[in-house]
């Protein structure tokens, strides 16, 4: 790798954080040399010529310390709200996103395509395509950093955290851990390849076959005994699964929430802590009997059962004996 | 005045001796000295690490420590300057000594809990140093759960309790400035005729009564979480990892304010005595000081923000970091303006303002980069921060402080330091400190991550050049511990105030008598007022 | 050089110029000391709170197996302190040794009173299996794996407001012997209206801690 004074811009959003940056290069360059000139100006300009000189007092003057405190504070806002746009963009993946899972341990990045690949501290995406990382660690914090695509999120063990981004411009990027996790931090590290789709496309069906995430998932499903209540003709104990993923779910307790990711993980893990309003608190945890990379594959699994054929449910799910 | 003569004279330095005497001093004056050994003597611990960090990056693959041994390097560096560096510096050394002096006041409000503050400090000191000989400590300064609660090796509960213990002498140190600021001026001393340095110290104060007790409790969680294995933070038992950082940041964010303050209030004082003229909106600096030490307490999750916060709250928080920004700046343009038509002189102590001055603002200006939530998603965690805040607390911080140190070593020491070394060495430290660190905010942006023991082959250019500014700033930092220690046998004798400074430590002695004043002063003039300081004036502007 | 005039009081510091001072600079003092101590228990009350909300029911349940019977009287028995050490304070502004000396012993009286009944309470929470760690027990859904956060945050929080107890309760014995030294006069009691304000916090931040830890969730219950 050459010598370079700044990064490749390879996502879609690296060349907006590298304009929001040179914004606030030039104002900070600006404020800079003004500061640093009008000291070098003063310090010759009056330097002490006689011992016995004294200067006329000056007290202030409230118009400076306004235009001082307002041209400062409008820059500011300029630069908080234009870099609060960017973020939003950073932290919203777009529906259609290719759904990748990592799992962090020390000290390696273990990612999973949908399709079954699973790679150690490697990923193969295709360029010009979303791709989504929902992630989680088996241990500490980790970080997940790509400085070519601008992007980083810590991946933090008891939850999932996701990030987002969408390369575009075909070639092999570092991708670092950048939160402090121990003896092999600075090890933790790998590459991002980007693909042009075709190359792609190859690269998933080479290699060994395997099953899907969701395949997996189904296997450990039926293992669990996950569908002695989960039935899927809504005459189990537990609620039906088919078509729950991205629906409303209604509590309880009265509120609703999403069933992203993250409620399907919690269910598993720690069901006490949301029931599905119109049924009892049944479900033992699941903690210790599967590992995050079994739950990600319930995930995909529950992700693939598609919505119930002829069931006509708008949102929400029937409680037993509703229907 | 003769030698003879000064050394005949009753001072806090010759009145008592023995080592009874300093050890269980109530004076101020001794007490500030008694931190200044023992806070230089964790400078140079932490510079020592600094020096092996640094050397270890010259090359990327890490071949003069193992990992768990940088791993250590970086954690005690990190430690010891916050800690024990750092924190107590300009408030315990010359906010103790002159604080006082300042307001015309013999001594603190509670001068034995002053010293029991010095104890604090060395024994949550020694600690920390038990912990660094025994093995060491790799969890970086800043804890991070659960590697430190669950996963670490290494000596955590010593150097927890260590710094348990030195934030007690900090709250105490506080507390003192607290009461006395508001109980003990002297007559016609009003709030808006102190000096700006003790408006710094009153504000940094507030801090540190307020945020350090969390720092205090969030330790105490820690510690029962690695002690008895309770789950606080811990996933496995609900416990949420990202609830340390809210706990940790909470202090720890108001705790660089904490640094910079004080600093700060050095620097007013300097520009106004070197341009023998009022700061430039003293009214205006004053409220700043304090709106800083308010707003600071505001903007802790600004160092959350990739960390799984809510999107929300990482707006409000990026929101309210840059209002804080604001009074850090109106400071800068008014001490600028103070030169405008002054008498500037290019004293030692002037340098450092200056210099505090010009890193200060690129220091703060880079805190605007990573206050925006767009670019710090892409430079947290990299040596982008790294060298953010080493500009603010090496080339701020450490900057006023020395020169705090110049300018007031006549009035300690009753002697002058050698001002072609002094000056030199400031150019030293300036040319040195920015070689250093003006490369890692490349490296950062470039992607180069903080706490890397190796890195990728293309960012050795620019650590070289690092490590190059860190040799060059080692020596600056170096010649005034040397001349320092010489001008106190050869140095020339200081009258009471060879500035010609105003402020009541220069109406008293050098080095000032035990009780400081001869008659409690009654203050009738404004903090700065220089008429009839100089014999026959000669009118500027 | 003329010194300024010394007040004639042994308890009068040299850092003062007049007893008020002094008293002021006493009282300001220990104020902020009490500010420091409310954002000390602040920062534990914030983790309850954060936890409280992720997991009331798990709060609730774990809350209920606390005595409140017993709570309730710990609370009354730390109020009672406070009233007798008011009657100190107040027998010191009027200068009356024995009574000053009763007062304070009935204070400590109570005081380790309280410490005792929160001896016993936590013995029997070890005997429930419910000191968090290793041997942990509790039966429930979701209880097993997360009450240890309840039970973490109220062995945290009571043990560290008994430490301030026993700090008080030895500031009580040293106050004690002052008084019985005859340190103490209507002109100067200024450490007993001192400890006296310390003692009135720590049992402030019972009366934060019985709700908050004993009375969560026993509506209907």
């Amino acid at each position: 790798m050459s010598f370079r004074l700044f990064p490749v811009e390879a996502s879609s959003i690296s060349a907006e954080v590298d304009q929001l940056l040179f914004f606030l290069l030039a104002v900070a360059a600006f404020f800079t040399v003004v500061i640093f000139a009008a000291i070098l100006f003063f310090a010759i300009r009056y330097r002490r010529r006689s011992d016995n000189e004294l200067p006329r007092p000056i007290h202030g003057s409230i118009p400076l310390e306004i235009v001082w405190s307002v041209i400062p504070f409008g820059l500011s806002m300029v630069m908080f709200t234009w870099g609060a746009s960017v973020f939003f963009r950073e932290r919203r993946p777009p529906d259609n996103a290719l759904p990748i899972y990592v799992v962090a341990k020390q000290w390696m990045w273990k990612l999973q395509h949908p399709e079954g690949q699973r790679e150690i501290n490697e990923l193969h995406i295709p360029v010009g395509r979303p791709v989504k990382l929902t992630m989680t660690s088996e241990d500490v914090i980790h970080s997940f950093f790509v400085p070519a695509f601008r992007t980083k999120q810590d991946v933090v063990p008891g939850r999932y955290t996701t990030t987002w981004f969408t390369a575009i411009k075909p070639g092999k990027y570092h991708l670092f851990c950048a939160e402090y996790c121990g003896n092999n931090h600075s090890g933790m590290g790998g590459w991002i390849y980007v693909m042009e789709p075709q190359d792609y496309e190859a690269w998933l069906s080479g290699g060994t076959p395997g099953a899907t995430l969701a395949e997996n998932g189904q296997k450990l499903f039926e293992n669990l005994a996950c569908a002695n209540c989960h039935k899927s003709d809504g005459t189990g104990r537990c609620p039906d699964l088919t078509g729950l993923f991205g629906k409303d779910v209604k509590l309880a307790d009265g509120s609703t929430v999403k069933a992203d990711e993250g409620y399907i993980r919690e269910s598993i893990l720690r069901p006490e802590a949301k029931i599905v309003a119109g049924y009892q608190p049944s479900m033992p945890t699941f903690q210790g009997l599967v590992t995050e990379e079994g739950v990600l594959q319930l995930i995909e699994y529950v992700k693939s059962l598609g919505p119930n054929p002829g069931a006509g449910q708008a949102e929400g799910l029937a409680a037993p004996g509703s229907r | 005045m003769t030698t003879a003569v000064a050394e005949e004279r009753e001072t806090y330095l010759n009145a008592g001796h023995g080592v009874k005497s300093w050890l269980l001093t109530k004076d101020h004056k001794r007490i500030g000295l008694l931190y200044l050994f023992t806070i230089t003597f964790f400078f140079f611990i932490g510079g020592v690490f600094a020096t092996l960090i640094r050397l270890e990056l010259l090359s990327p693959h890490g071949n003069l420590v193992s990992s768990e041994t940088y791993n250590k390097l970086f954690t005690m560096h990190g430690v010891v300057m916050v800690f024990f560096f750092l924190i107590p510096s300009i408030p315990a050394t010359l906010g103790n000594f002159f604080l006082p002096l300042m307001i015309g006041a013999r001594d603190l409000a509670f001068p034995r809990i002053n010293l029991l503050s010095w104890y604090l400090l060395v024994i949550g000191g020694l600690f920390a140093i038990f912990a660094m000989v025994a093995g060491g400590v790799d969890t970086g300064w800043t804890f991070y759960t659960p590697y430190s609660t669950s996963y670490s090796n290494t000596w955590v509960i010593a150097t927890a309790l260590g710094i348990f213990v030195a934030g007690f002498s900090s709250i105490l140190t506080g507390l003192n400035f607290i009461v006395t600021v508001h109980r003990m001026r002297c007559p016609g001393m009003t709030w808006f005729r102190m000096p700006l340095f003790v408006w710094a110290h009153y504000a940094t104060a507030l801090i540190q009564v307020l945020g350090t007790p969390v720092l205090a409790v969030t330790l105490v969680l820690v510690l029962c979480e690695r002690m008895f294995h309770i789950g606080i933070f811990d996933p496995a038992l609900g416990g949420d990892p990202v609830l340390f950082q809210h706990l940790f940041w909470f202090y720890s964010h108001p705790a660089v304010y904490i640094m910079i303050l004080p600093a700060m209030g050095v620097i007013s004082e300097l520009v106004s005595t070197f341009s023998r003229k009022a700061i430039f909106g003293y009214g205006f600096v004053a409220f700043s000081s304090v709106a800083i030490a308010v707003l600071g307490f505001l903007v802790w999750g600004h160092h959350l923000f990739v960390s799984g916060q809510s999107l929300f709250a990482g707006m409000v928080f990026s929101f309210l970091s840059y209002f804080v920004a604001i009074p850090s700046a109106i400071k800068v343009f008014n001490w600028t303006a103070t030169l405008y038509k002054g008498s500037i002189s290019y004293a030692t102590p002037m340098l450092y303002a200056f210099g505090f001055i010009g890193l200060f603002t690129i220091g703060g200006l880079t805190g605007l980069f990573v206050a925006c939530l767009g670019i710090d998603v892409h430079v947290t965690d990299t040596y982008f921060v790294v060298a953010h805040f080493h500009y603010i607390m090496v080339g701020g911080a450490i900057m006023g402080y020395l020169g705090g140190l110049h300018y007031w070593w006549p009035k300690i020491t009753g002697r002058m330091y050698p001002e072609g070394w002094a000056k030199l060495s400031a150019l030293v430290i300036f040319l040195g400190f920015n070689l250093t660190f003006f490369p890692q905010f490349i490296l950062g942006y470039l992607g180069m991550p903080r706490r890397y023991h190796v890195y990728p082959d293309e960012f050795q250019v620019l650590h070289v050049l690092s490590t190059a500014g860190a040799s060059v700033l080692a020596v600056g930092y170096l010649m005034p511990l040397i001349y320092f220690m010489w001008s106190l046998k050869y140095g020339a004798i200081a009258g009471r105030n060879p500035w010609k400074a105003t402020g009541l430590e220069w109406q008293t002695e050098s080095p000032p008598p035990v009780h400081n004043f001869d008659e409690i002063p009654i203050v009738t003039r404004e903090a700065y007022d220089y008429s009839g300081t100089v014999g026959q004036e000669v009118q500027v502007g | 050089m003329v010194s300024e005039p010394h007040v004639e009081s042994l308890a009068l510091r040299e850092q003062f110029n007049s007893a008020e001072q002094q008293k002021d600079a006493s009282s300001l003092g220990m104020w902020v000391f009490l500010i420091t101590e409310v954002m000390f228990f602040g920062g534990a009350f914030a983790a309850y709170t954060v936890y409280r909300s992720i997991y009331p029911g798990v709060f609730g349940a774990a809350s209920r197996t606390l005595n409140t019977t017993i709570g309730a009287l710990n609370t009354a028995v730390l109020l009672c302190s406070s009233f007798t050490m008011v009657l100190a304070v107040r027998a010191g502004q009027l200068g009356r040794r024995k009574q000053i000396m009763a007062f304070l012993v009935l204070t400590l009286i109570l005081g380790m009173v309280f410490l005792g009944v929160k001896g016993y309470e936590w013995n029997e929470k070890y005997v429930e299996h419910h000191i968090p760690g290793p041997s942990f027990q509790m039966e429930g859904p979701g209880l097993q794996d997360h009450a240890q956060l309840f039970f973490s945050l109220y062995f945290a929080m009571t043990g560290l407001h008994a430490m301030h107890m026993l700090v008080g309760a030895g500031l009580l014995s040293w106050l004690l012997y002052q008084t019985w030294r005859g340190k103490f006069s209507a002109a100067y009691y200024t450490p007993i209206d001192m400890v006296g304000l310390y003692w009135h916090f720590v049992d402030i931040i019972w009366i934060f801690l019985f709700p908050l830890l004993y009375l969560i969730d026993r509506h209907g219950h």
